[in-house]
């Protein structure tokens, strides 16, 4: 993806902590989970960054922080060149048309009593568009068309859907008021191998059909190599590669990108015999006492005497190609 | 691993086995009719979307089904020779855990979160070992080490809550394997784990259960958590056995439309992403409602035609160790 002007969003050194008190007299001691810890990253129009790590590196609080769903702690985020954090209020929730979200599990992120109309008609009637009554109606049976769902079950309730159906009435509810930017969180990962692939389908489609600009967070790194155009590798709450999607799989320059692209099953016995894993040490460390330095220093079987002293820059090492590592591109 | 099929006694046989919930909704008809032979010290896959029966096919064997509203039928449920419905629930309790244990799921919930790592362990090997303190201990020591476990002698005073999911899940292992048992079963054991912890975890479980000379059953959704840990696949669709063969066979010359169909429609990693995923149109079908009388998949199927409609195809084998049912591939070769 080239980086021209058409920015759609821009996320300056985010940081988002969350206090944690200790002690129940006085709530003295406060800690902070510092669960995202200065992330940036640009994502162009029309464009789908992966987001991917391990669970509590801080993807979906990033993903949150963008949408100002968690007020970020510091940094700034750029959306169509105004900064969300300083907006509030009613500015805000204008903002919010814009940006919208599909969740991981279709079964809780659906009220089970509203009915497919209403659920898909909410964003539509908070943000007033279109105001008629009738015209949201015409939406909501259009979008149903959109996303594969027959428009005679509109006045069905969520239960009655298998989970891959429900996915698309999330799906529907995110585009009923014309967003330009959609954060997928896991959007297929509680759906059957068969069912995945036909949502991963109907997003791609959707993104070219209305030009959205995804950013889409997963584990499952197979997904996110067939979705993005770039994808972003997080680790204990900071961003520690980010590369065009071929160049990352193929020329991963990270240590914990490396590990974590090596320890992928491959669906095929003939290549899966030949794979070596990078075996991790230890345990992902608590975001409450990150380490000192480089964050993965720990684990990290090349590191050197500076890993543990300074934390390493985020630099671009080839076009494109950003990593932050004492061991890369000096 | 070789496992030579033919000159072997099965382990486990099991032969027309029907499991049916009677729920207050209706009859749902989990398991239909399937059979399979698990051969001693070999590694089998089950692969097959939620809701298919893989998961019930596993705990009709252990008898962990409730029952009612449960049923199980079986012409014949063979367990090294002794027929396991035939015995009573204190019979069925000195197998369980002892020659057929069970790695599951999520080891935050199959763990007990008010005892320790070392009561818990204890308590099965107590139970059927018969070991009493200081070899009680000792034997606890000797099977965390064998997982992996980092000062293990510490980890015994833990509580599950003070340690991560994949240790969880080493402690699970420890305690399947901790009285050498003849089956292993895991039941999507590193489906709440991340990716990095995942395969660590499945090379643990077959490494170990290989110097046990245990059988292990490895029952995912996952098709890559199988490729490279086990000898032999099966794949289930709607209660039903549709494909099984040695697991090189299976990648290389997949047979059913369904397995075909879903090969197809993993992204992989290790391949150029291509422009569109194929995708097997609709959905399973609810096992609840009354099922056609033919094939189970023909609604999705792309080669059905009428006849699949209204006849079950067989479990026929297409060639030597490859059965698949299907009467377009049977009827092909």
């Amino acid at each position: 993806m080239q980086h021209s002007e058409n920015k759609l969003l821009q996320v300056k050194a985010m940081k988002v902590h969350f206090p944690i008190s200790l002690g129940i007299v006085g709530r003295k001691k406060i800690l902070y989970i510092k669960a995202v810890d200065g992330v940036s990253f640009d994502l162009a129009v029309g464009e789908t960054l992966g987001l991917v790590g391990e669970s509590g590196c801080g993807k979906s609080t990033t993903a949150r922080g963008v949408l100002q769903l968690y007020r970020p702690t510091e940094g700034q985020v750029f959306f169509q060149g105004e900064d969300l954090c300083q907006e509030k209020g009613e500015a805000l929730r204008r903002k919010r048309q814009s940006m919208q979200m599909i969740f991981q599990d279709p079964y809780a992120s659906l009220n089970p009593r509203m009915t497919v109309k209403d659920i898909i008609d909410e964003p539509m009637r908070v943000h007033g568009i279109p105001e008629n009554k009738k015209e949201r109606l015409e939406r909501v049976l259009e979008l149903m068309k959109v996303v594969g769902l027959n428009p005679t079950d509109v006045h069905r309730y969520p239960h009655e859907f298998s989970g891959g159906q429900r996915q698309r009435i999330g799906i529907a509810r995110a585009l009923s008021v014309r967003p330009e930017f959609i954060v997928c969180d896991e959007p297929v990962s509680a759906l059957d191998v068969s069912i995945q692939a036909q949502v991963i389908n109907l997003l791609e489609d959707l993104r070219e059909q209305f030009n959205l600009t995804y950013l889409f967070i997963s584990h499952d790194l197979s997904v996110v190599k067939h979705i993005s155009h770039r994808v972003a590798v997080m680790y204990l709450g900071v961003m520690v590669e980010l590369a065009e999607k071929n160049e990352l799989f193929a020329k991963p320059l990270h240590p914990y990108t490396q590990a974590l692209l090596s320890s992928i099953p491959i669906p095929d016995p003939a290549v899966e015999n030949q794979r070596t894993s990078i075996a991790l040490e230890g345990e992902i460390p608590s975001p409450i006492f990150p380490p000192p330095g480089c964050r993965f220093h720990p684990r990290c079987k090349r590191r050197k005497k500076i890993c543990s002293e300074s934390a390493p820059s985020w630099k671009e090492v080839a076009p494109g190609h950003f990593v932050a590592c004492h061991l890369v591109g000096n | 691993m070789e496992t030579a099929q033919t000159d072997k006694k099965p382990i486990l046989d099991v032969d027309g086995l029907d499991v049916k919930f009677f729920l207050r909704d209706g009859t749902l008809n989990a398991v239909r009719d399937i059979s399979f032979a698990l051969y001693p010290g070999e590694s089998l896959g089950v692969v097959g979307e939620s809701g298919c029966g893989k998961s019930v096919t596993f705990l009709s064997v252990m008898r962990l089904i409730q029952v009612p509203p449960g049923k199980i039928q079986a012409t014949t449920l063979r367990f090294d020779g002794t027929d396991l419905l035939k015995l009573t629930e204190k019979e069925m309790q000195q197998i369980r855990g002892n020659r057929i244990s069970m790695v599951f799921q999520d080891p935050m919930t199959s763990l007990n979160p008010v005892l320790t790592i070392g009561k818990q362990m204890k308590e099965v090997i107590k139970l059927h070992l018969k070991l009493k303190e200081p070899e009680l201990e000792d034997r606890c020591i000797e099977l965390l080490t064998k997982v992996g476990i980092s000062e293990p002698k510490m980890r015994l005073g833990s509580y599950p809550h003070q340690l991560s999911g994949g240790l969880r899940q080493r402690v699970m292992i420890a305690i399947a394997l901790s009285c050498n048992p003849t089956i292993l079963l895991a039941d999507e054991p590193t489906t709440a784990l991340d990716v990095t912890i995942q395969d660590q975890i499945l090379r643990l479980i077959r490494s170990l259960a290989k110097d046990l000379g245990a059988a292990t059953v490895l029952i995912t959704h996952n098709f890559g958590a199988v490729a490279g840990t086990t000898d032999r696949i099966m794949v289930m669709y709607a209660g039903k056995i549709v494909e099984s063969t040695s697991t090189p066979d299976l990648f290389k010359e997949p047979l059913h439309p369904y397995t075909r169909g879903l090969l197809k429609s993993i992204p992989r990693v290790d391949k150029e992403a291509q422009e569109k995923l194929f995708s097997i149109a609709g959905a399973p079908p609810d096992l609840m409602r009354e099922l056609v009388k033919g094939c189970a998949f023909i609604a999705r199927c792309p080669v059905g035609d009428d006849y699949c409609f209204h006849h079950l195809p067989p479990m026929v084998e297409n060639r030597p160790g490859h059965f698949v049912s299907c009467w377009k591939v049977s009827h092909a070769a």
